[in-house]
C-alpha cells in the first residue's frame, strides 16, 4: 500500500509520539497500535503483531517497528523518513539537555534527581522483562530458553549470541 | 567500585570511529532489543563506562523523551567527542538496523506465512526476554549488595505499578519520579 497522505500523517504522529514516549519506545507501542491499526487501518492486526516480533527479534533498536510501518506506507523513502522522524527531534533535544545536565554535575539537586531516577529505571527494566517474558513464553520450551539465556548472560562471560543461535535452531526445529 | 570516578574506568577517550564501531557492535548484536547489549559492550567489553555511570546514564536517557537507546547514544557520544561524537554514535546505532528493516519489510511482504520463519521468531523472542531478565538482575544487584533499602523500595513500586497493576507509564513518570527525587533530596540534606 503506497499512500503519500497516509505517510505524511504517520510521520507527524511519530514526531509527536517521540516527545510523549518517556520511558522508551516499548511504552509507546500501545499508542502506536491505536493510531496505525485502530484509528487509520493502515495495518491489519496480524501485520502489526508480526512487525513487532520482527523489530524485536532483528538486531537493532526495537523502535524500528516504525521503520517497518514506514516501509509499508511509502517504500524505502518512507522507511528512512520514519526513522528520521522518530529519532531526530528528540536526539537534538537530548543533546542540549545533556550539556546543561553535565554543567550542574555537583549540584545537590542534580545528585538527588540522579539518585531518585536510578531505582525507577531498575523497576521499569524489570517490568519490561516481566511483560516481554510473559508475551514470549507460551510453552515449556520457550520458558526454558528464556531462563537458560538469562542464566548464561548473568553468570557467565559467554557471548549471549550463542543462546540466540541455539534458540533460533530450536525454533527452526519446531520446539519453540 | 561505584565510588570510583568514571575517568578511572576510561583509560582513553574513544575516537569518533571507535564510537561509531562500538555502537554499530551494539546494534549488530542487539537481537531482541539493544539495551542489554549496550551494557555488555559499554561496561563489560570496552569499559568506556563504570557500572554506576551506566545506570545513571540509562536513567537519564529513559526519562528524556524519545527512544531511550538513541538518547543514550547521544549522551555518551556528546560527552566523549561533542556533537560529532553524538552523530557518530547515533548513526552507528540506527544506520545499519534501518537498512536491515527495509530488507525485512520487503522479505515480509513475500514470506509472511512461512512456518519455519515463525518458529525462529518465537525462539529468538524467548531468548530476548531472557536477556532482559539478566539485565534487570545486573541493574538491581548493586542496590541489593549495598542494602539500599529506599532505592529498592522505589524499584519495587515502579515494577509493581507498570508490570502488575498496568498503570500507564506516563503516570509512573509524573508521580513516582518527583516523589523518589524528593525522598533522596531530603535524605541527602
Amino acid at each position: 500500500m503506497r499512500d503519500d497522505s497516509a505517510l505524511s500523517v504517520f510521520l507527524l504522529q511519530l514526531v509527536f509520539l517521540s516527545f510523549v514516549a518517556i520511558g522508551g519506545i516499548n511504552a509507546a507501542v500501545p499508542e502506536l497500535h491505536r493510531q496505525v491499526v485502530e484509528a487509520n487501518h493502515w495495518l491489519s492486526e496480524r501485520e502489526f503483531t508480526d512487525f513487532f516480533a520482527i523489530a524485536n527479534a532483528a538486531p537493532g533498536p526495537n523502535m524500528l517497528i516504525a521503520t517497518l510501518i514506514g516501509y509499508q506506507l511509502g517504500g524505502v523513502l518512507g522507511a528512512l523518513a520514519a526513522t528520521a522522524a522518530l529519532c531526530t527531534p528528540t536526539c537534538v533535544l537530548t543533546y542540549f539537555i545533556v550539556k546543561a545536565w553535565d554543567r550542574f554535575k555537583d549540584a545537590p539537586l542534580r545528585i538527588a534527581i540522579q539518585a531518585g531516577l536510578v531505582p525507577i529505571t531498575v523497576g521499569l527494566v524489570a517490568a519490561t522483562a516481566y511483560l516481554l517474558t510473559r508475551a514470549a513464553d507460551q510453552s515449556m520450551a520457550t520458558i526454558a530458553i528464556s531462563l537458560a539465556t538469562a542464566a548464561v548472560a548473568y553468570f557467565t562471560r559467554i557471548n549471549p549470541l550463542w543462546a540466540f543461535a541455539a534458540a533460533a535452531a530450536l525454533g527452526l526445529a519446531g520446539f519453540a | 567500585m561505584s565510588e570510583s570516578p568514571p575517568a578511572a574506568a576510561t583509560p582513553h577517550v574513544p575516537t569518533l570511529s571507535e564510537l561509531f564501531l562500538g555502537f554499530l557492535a551494539i546494534a549488530l548484536t542487539g537481537f531482541g532489543g539493544v539495551l542489554p547489549w549496550a551494557r555488555i559492550v559499554l561496561v563489560e567489553r570496552r569499559r568506556w563506562l563504570s557500572d554506576a555511570q551506566f545506570s545513571a546514564d540509562l536513567a537519564l536517557s529513559q526519562f528524556l523523551p524519545g527512544p531511550n537507546i538513541m538518547n543514550l547514544s547521544i549522551l555518551i557520544g556528546s560527552r566523549f567527542r561533542g556533537p560529532a561524537g553524538a552523530v557518530a554514535c547515533a548513526f552507528g546505532l540506527a544506520g545499519f538496523p534501518t537498512l536491515l528493516m527495509i530488507v525485512c519489510g520487503a522479505f515480509y511482504s513475500r514470506y509472511s506465512d512461512v512456518a519455519w520463519l515463525r518458529g525462529i521468531l518465537a525462539g529468538m523472542g524467548a531468548a530476548a526476554a531472557g536477556l532482559l531478565i539478566s539485565l534487570a538482575c545486573k541493574l538491581a544487584a548493586p542496590l541489593l549488595r549495598e542494602r539500599r533499602i529506599p532505592a529498592l523500595a522505589v524499584a519495587l513500586i515502579a515494577f509493581t505499578a507498570v508490570a502488575l497493576v498496568r498503570i500507564p507509564l506516563y503516570w509512573v513518570v509524573v508521580l513516582l519520579a518527583p516523589a523518589s527525587v524528593a525522598v533522596f533530596w531530603w535524605r541527602g540534606k
